[in-house]
């Protein structure tokens, strides 16, 4: 096989404005979503810890239902099927009116499914306190969601710190899923400069390095972080 | 636009789908098995006393963890042919990027198990004589499998809905056989439907009985 | 009469036969199609219809039928009458990288033969001859581009579509919207869906969408053509002596009529309805291309 390498097609007109924009649609949808996942995933995971049974399964179907199917799937069922389930006009108003419909149906899906992982963690980090702490605080008259607000979650966002360093990685690995329903983000972009200029080695080799700057720079900057936050006789909780 | 939801389309197609079933199964299964070996010598390397092999080691499981598969799956799609230098046909260019893909994870849980096992132990080989091989062989591998099977279940499960990625590419999984099927008999509610429940169906399953285990080896 | 002829083109046909093989040992594809022992046919799932994913699964199509007169010739070649066709689906993104890194030996679809494509691979003769055009909804008010003001038009990634609208678009100032599709489904299920206002792509192809969608009557293909797309087989680069046996294949097809009559089974009316009769432009290449041995 020969191959004529050109690595300068990688900051060529248009192809390098290709690689920015697709570099910035994948930050986009990542942070998006991780806000949503965060948010989201907090609230079921505090929910899977109360006392109250009903709350408890709420929490638990939905970490099920979200784990249970493949990301990809959900994708296609938040994309194609779920307006069509909708009464006509709301059905209409999701695929017409939708500020920026890709990329709204990709964060949505991308989060609610992330929101599931976060809750697991947040779960783990607050069993992972113990009985004695909630027991504690409500003897000394504190109601459970006082003790929730400053017993058991300060110390657990601290130790789960790690695990959700790297569920926020993983929503931004999984941010290259939204290429299948049209967002061009890095990878798609990859594949279009690939599918202009047949040069792929470069067209990817520029993803991998872009992909791979970013975790880099994420994982660094948590470990600084993850120093200062760390409870001294604490365990943090290991990336699962 | 979808009309009434019509169950006969998933039987008429039935043999279909189960044809799509059955690379799908392929996939995981060979993913697995390969995924497993080449992940548990990376472990072996990156333990290793020797250091520029833990580097190597090491430096593959970084890259491939900073990478989407979705990414991976295209990297080996297009470019394996160009460095192999002959035709490989979609299947195996897939198959060949899951089982290097996996192998960067499987290493990690290997690891985790290896250094599991107590230190008394290793050193209790050691006092007996062994080499490092025997040691990793006969005293510490078979115990941290053994620390590890949920967790190598459960990975197994994400790669089970992991495979469906092989989409992008067109490889006719279970997933792409459905979305022909729908595009083919306009009846996408109906097959992305039936999709979603069948893998949930599969993985809940296989994550109850993850936990059944976990619990009969914590006892 | 008949008997000569046929007598003629036997013996035509060995000669070439020997002819060729003299040199056989130098065409790589052939090369390696003998040692693999089986010819890898790149095809898609959905090019209706020229190629694209019968109920019994199969591929089935007028490029898939040319496609396999085309693998008979390379059976004769090679003296392998029992060699195995492998089927590997392609879509327009994948097709052109496949076929240049030489996991397919022959693609048979509905790729638009041009220049820049030729950089990287080769085509037999053309087939077919086609534009892009607009499908809409009927009563949506579009026939033109310059209807698609402010309106979503669907694109399949990678076709030579894609290109054409967008370059009439920025050339014309329209400012329209686009929707990025892998395949010809989804962009027309965007279009039937409506998420999108219209899809763009050759008009054979949209014919072929309508006619198999579950209401034909409510869409329409309109407009001038925005691009001119002849078709043709995919070949690997730098192999002539494989390009030959196809360039004779067709040629001969082209010659006897029978080209005309596969034409006929799939698109006069076809088993879809499509119902194009062969245009003019397309009969005078085929004559043009029906070279004398």
């Amino acid at each position: 096989m020969n191959y004529n390498w050109d690595w300068g097609v990688l900051i060529r007109e248009p192809y390098f404005e290709w690689l920015v924009s697709g570099f910035l649609w994948t930050i986009s949808v990542s942070v998006a979503a991780w806000i949503l996942a965060f948010s989201l995933g907090s609230v079921v995971g505090i929910a899977r810890t109360t006392n109250s049974k009903l709350l408890r399964g709420i929490g638990t179907c939905y970490v099920e239902t979200f784990r249970n199917i493949p990301l990809l799937v959900q994708m296609f069922l938040w994309y194609f099927v779920f307006p069509e389930l909708l009464p006509e006009d709301a059905g209409m108003w999701v695929k017409r009116e939708l500020p920026m419909p890709e990329f709204t149906t990709a964060v949505v899906c991308l989060g609610l499914y992330t929101a599931s992982r976060v809750a697991e963690q947040v779960r783990a980090g607050i069993e992972a306190i113990g009985q004695g702490q909630r027991n504690a605080g409500l003897a000394m008259g504190l109601t459970p969601a006082q003790v929730y607000r400053y017993v058991l979650l300060p110390v657990s966002y601290r130790i789960i710190v790690p695990p959700l360093t790297s569920e926020f990685l993983t929503i931004f690995k999984n941010s290259s899923l939204a290429l299948t329903i049209g967002v061009l983000e890095t990878t798609a972009q990859a594949r279009q400069i690939e599918e202009y200029t047949f040069q792929g080695f470069e067209a990817f080799t520029a993803a991998t390095l872009l992909y791979i700057i970013v975790t880099s720079t994420v994982m660094l900057l948590m470990k600084l972080i993850e120093g200062r936050l760390r409870i001294p006789g604490m365990i943090s909780l290991g990336a699962k | 636009m979808f009309g009434e939801f019509d169950t006969s389309v998933i039987f008429d197609n039935l043999h279909f789908l189960l044809e799509g079933m059955q690379t799908t199964l392929i996939l995981t299964v060979i993913a697995i098995c390969g995924g497993l070996v080449l992940g548990t010598l990376l472990a072996l390397a990156r333990l290793a006393p020797f250091k520029p092999l833990s580097f190597i080691a090491g430096s593959y499981v970084n890259f491939f963890r900073s990478m989407p598969l979705i990414l991976v799956i295209f990297w080996f799609y297009f470019l394996v042919p160009h460095i192999v230098g002959r035709p490989v046909g979609g299947f195996y260019s897939v198959l060949v990027a899951f089982v290097m893909f996996e192998a960067a994870y499987y290493c990690e849980i290997m690891r985790a198990g290896i250094q599991s096992v107590r230190k008394g132990q290793i050193y209790a080989g050691q006092a007996l004589g062994l080499t490092y091989t025997q040691n990793m062989r006969y005293v510490v591998l078979p115990q941290a499998f053994r620390n590890m099977v949920p967790i190598l279940m459960t990975q197994a499960i994400i790669l089970f809905q992991d495979t469906s990625l092989v989409y992008v590419v067109g490889v006719k999984d279970f997933l792409v056989s459905a979305d022909l099927v729908a595009n083919r008999e306009n009846r996408i509610l109906e097959m992305f439907t039936t999709v979603a429940l069948v893998y949930f169906v599969i993985c809940l399953s296989g994550s109850l009985l993850v936990r059944r285990l976990q619990r009969k080896f914590a006892q | 009469m008949f008997r000569k002829i046929s007598l003629f083109t036997m013996s035509a046909a060995l000669l070439l036969s020997l002819g060729l093989s003299a040199h056989a040992a130098e065409s790589m594809v052939l090369k390696r199609i003998k040692e693999r022992g089986s010819i890898n046919m790149g095809h898609r799932e959905s090019s209706v219809p020229f190629s694209y994913i019968g109920n019994d699964g199969k591929p089935q199509g007028y490029s898939v039928d040319l496609c396999m007169k085309f693998i008979d010739a390379v059976k004769a070649e090679i003296e392998m009458p029992d060699l195995k066709v492998n089927l590997v689906p392609v879509t327009s993104q994948t097709r052109i990288a496949l076929m240049a890194n030489g996991t397919i030996d022959l693609e048979c679809g509905s790729t638009t033969n041009n220049l820049t494509r030729q950089k990287q691979v080769d085509y037999l003769s053309t087939t077919f001859i086609t534009g892009t055009k607009i499908a809409s909804k009927k009563g949506s008010g579009i026939t033109e581009i310059e209807d698609l003001e402010g309106k979503t038009v669907a694109l399949s990634l990678g076709t030579t579509n894609e290109k054409a609208i967008k370059r009439v678009a920025k050339a014309n100032g329209i400012n329209v919207k686009t929707l990025m599709v892998k395949d010809h489904p989804q962009g027309w299920l965007a279009v039937e869906s409506g998420r999108a206002d219209a899809y763009a792509s050759d008009d054979v192809l949209l014919y072929g969408l309508i006619s198999k969608s579950k209401n034909p009557d409510k869409f329409q293909v309109t407009g001038r053509f925005l691009s001119f797309d002849p078709y043709g087989i995919m070949v690997p680069q730098n192999d002539s002596l494989y390009r030959r046996i196809g360039t004779v294949t067709l040629a001969d097809l082209m010659r006897s009529g029978e080209a005309k009559k596969i034409y006929d089974k799939w698109f006069n009316p076809g088993p879809t309805n499509i119902n194009m009769p062969m245009s003019a432009t397309l009969k005078t290449a085929f004559e043009i291309q029906a070279l004398p041995h």
